[in-house]
């Protein structure tokens, strides 16, 4: 029957077409958060946030740069300023080694300029496998310079945050660059040039207490630690365990302390359009 | 006077008892002992000051905390005159380990404002023992602002062991209020002194402490984070205070040598706590002198100067 030779369909042998699916082991990638596994090529596909539950990984500062700025305009600044041991503060040097192995020479913030959607930006991105993204004399020398930059030439500036705080083994001097950033900012202001700061995980101590909570605009990632003590330690001081969601970027918003929070797959579309507003620009429909 | 000993003034507390009991000995017999004791209280006062003199970094930290240490409202009282306390942030609440209000000094108006800690366990509960809430820094800043307004010069006193690490201090906002005090402050029209009287604990400290100078008192410290702390991060042992206290490089000279405080006001023979009018006779004296200074500058020039201040800081090097 001819109408019925569809239904017939000869059988082929699957094994030749089987092994082309196999995909090897490491392919494979598990959310932290909730258990999801799926190809790893889906977590990089989606900027590191899981598929199914959102989640937000942590991604490097280079991820952040490629995310945030049109391909090829980046321009790195002040990438040979290196910490000088002011307090010879013992294994500080070995953790400054380590680091720059495992997180390049660049230290925990790196700074420069580039264009986002053919603006012109200066742009700050903290990196947090750098000693946990601590700020010592080193951050808040090439963020003053850069914000120094952004006013000198009128342009926005946009900042990264991810931080563990102030770096102990420079002592009060990691500290006083918290004052150091601040003047910067407080000049920023005076020339009202737009600042945006992006929060994400984790940004607490000295730098969520500067800089990072000094933009014109504060967005967040989503699910990020933000605060100034550490989730660790306010469960000491108190003595109890902490809410469900404390401290996280959705807490933060519920308190009034950031604008929005925001995908990070939205991030660069959500920065160019604030930056267009504050620098008044026409929006990106009209201008293309 | 026992209750509170250090134990490196142990050695204080025998010559004192012994010339305690002479005394009394002396009082029973009526004897004249003047000759057996002036020597024993010369050495006492040599010994104070040689103890004093060679203080360990830990030590000092021990005598900035020194449950005895005058605080922000006996410098105030002792300093000033005409002081009224001005309380609340407008916003939230009054933040009582923040005190500050009008208050004069040499007849001239300043706005003085400082860290409290509380005297006693139940004035501690009430202040937080000196670690203040957002409202506390908003209220430091609102007074600074009217400082400002009417021109007369702010004066800060710093005393605490850090901001407070709470539920209530991050739902509110603890990052942003001290952010904020930082970036108002590098730009506040008025001179500003703050003075490190005790603990300089961190960011709970900068948020009032950005300024045109900073003195420290002798045996005060100031450190981006407490001994304990730190020993407690680096090496996972809290007791490791000493090796943490030595590496944070706390003192008032160092702090001078790093080029973060300007100038170390001299504590009397055995800390302030030894002698609180005289600690805060020679704070005023310091703070008067740099008032003068200050406010013989034109504000913009006074303005260039704080930000040259803070934009050199640090220490780098460049390949």
């Amino acid at each position: 029957m001819a109408r019925m030779a569809w239904f017939k369909k000869e059988r082929k042998p699957r094994t030749a077409e089987r092994a082309k699916l196999e995909i090897p082991a490491d392919a494979w990638e598990k959310c932290d958060e909730c258990g999801h596994i799926d190809i790893k090529d889906r977590f990089v596909r989606a900027l590191n946030v899981c598929p199914n539950c959102g989640h937000h990984r942590r991604i490097s500062a280079q991820e952040y740069i490629d995310l945030l700025v049109d391909e090829g305009s980046w321009h790195e600044l002040d990438g040979t300023l290196r910490s000088a041991d002011p307090l010879n503060f013992e294994s500080y040097r070995d953790r400054l080694e380590a680091a720059v192995r495992k997180a390049g020479p660049l230290e925990a913030l790196r700074s420069g300029y580039a264009r986002l959607d053919g603006m012109a930006i200066d742009l700050a991105v903290m990196d947090f496998s750098f000693m946990g993204g601590s700020m010592g004399s080193v951050v808040g020398e090439k963020l003053a310079r850069l914000t120094r930059r952004s006013v000198e030439k009128r342009i926005g500036l946009v900042v990264v945050s991810a931080s563990g705080g102030a770096r102990m083994q420079e002592g009060v001097l990691s500290l006083m660059q918290m004052a150091k950033t601040s003047v910067e900012v407080a000049r920023l202001r005076a020339a009202r040039v737009p600042f945006i700061s992006i929060l994400t995980n984790p940004t607490t101590g000295g730098v969520s207490a500067s800089y990072a909570m000094q933009g014109d605009v504060i967005l967040a990632e989503p699910g990020a630690v933000i605060g100034f003590a550490g989730p660790r330690v306010i469960k000491q001081t108190i003595g109890q365990d902490l809410p469900e969601g404390f401290q996280t970027a959705e807490f933060l918003l519920e308190h009034g302390m950031v604008d929005a929070v925001v995908p990070r797959s939205e991030l660069r579309d959500t920065t160019a359009q604030l930056l267009r507003h504050m620098a008044g620009r026409q929006p990106a429909e009209a201008a293309d | 006077m026992a209750t509170h000993t250090l134990d490196f003034e142990r050695p204080l507390l025998e010559l004192e008892r012994q010339i305690e009991e002479m005394k009394r000995v002396a009082g029973e017999a009526v004897a004249d002992v003047s000759k057996e004791l002036a020597p024993l209280e010369k050495k006492l006062a040599e010994l104070r000051v040689e103890i004093y003199k060679r203080l360990t970094p830990m030590q000092r930290v021990q005598v900035a905390r020194h449950p005895k240490r005058p605080y922000t409202l006996d410098y105030i009282k002792t300093m000033c005159t005409d002081f009224v306390e001005l309380h609340g942030d407008r916003l939230f609440r009054d933040d009582p380990a923040i005190v500050g209000g009008w208050s004069r000094l040499d007849g001239m108006s300043v706005m003085v404002i400082g860290h409290q800690k509380g005297r006693d366990t139940k004035e501690n509960l009430r202040r937080n023992f000196g670690m203040a809430h957002p409202e506390g820094y908003r209220k430091a800043l609102r007074l600074m602002h009217l400082a400002e307004k009417f021109r007369a010069p702010v004066i800060t006193l710093v005393d605490t062991p850090g901001a407070y690490p709470g539920l209530g201090a991050e739902e509110r906002g603890q990052a942003e209020a001290i952010a904020r005090n930082l970036v108002e402050m590098a730009t506040l029209r008025v001179p500003i002194i703050t003075v490190v009287i005790g603990e300089g604990g961190s960011g709970g400290a900068l948020a009032v402490g950005l300024a045109d100078r900073v003195l420290m008192l002798e045996n005060s410290v100031y450190s981006v984070i407490s001994p304990e702390g730190c020993a407690a991060i680096l090496w996972k042992d809290a007791s490791q205070r000493e090796r943490a206290a030595d590496a944070l490089k706390i003192t008032a000279q160092d702090l001078v040598a790093l080029g973060v405080v300007d100038e170390i006001i001299a504590e009397p023979a055995g800390g302030a706590h030894a002698d609180p009018d005289a600690a805060a006779a020679a704070v005023g004296e310091v703070v008067r002198r740099h008032t003068r200074q200050l406010r013989a500058l034109k504000i913009e020039k006074l303005l260039r100067r704080r930000e040259e201040k803070y934009l050199s800081m640090g220490a780098l090097n460049e390949k």
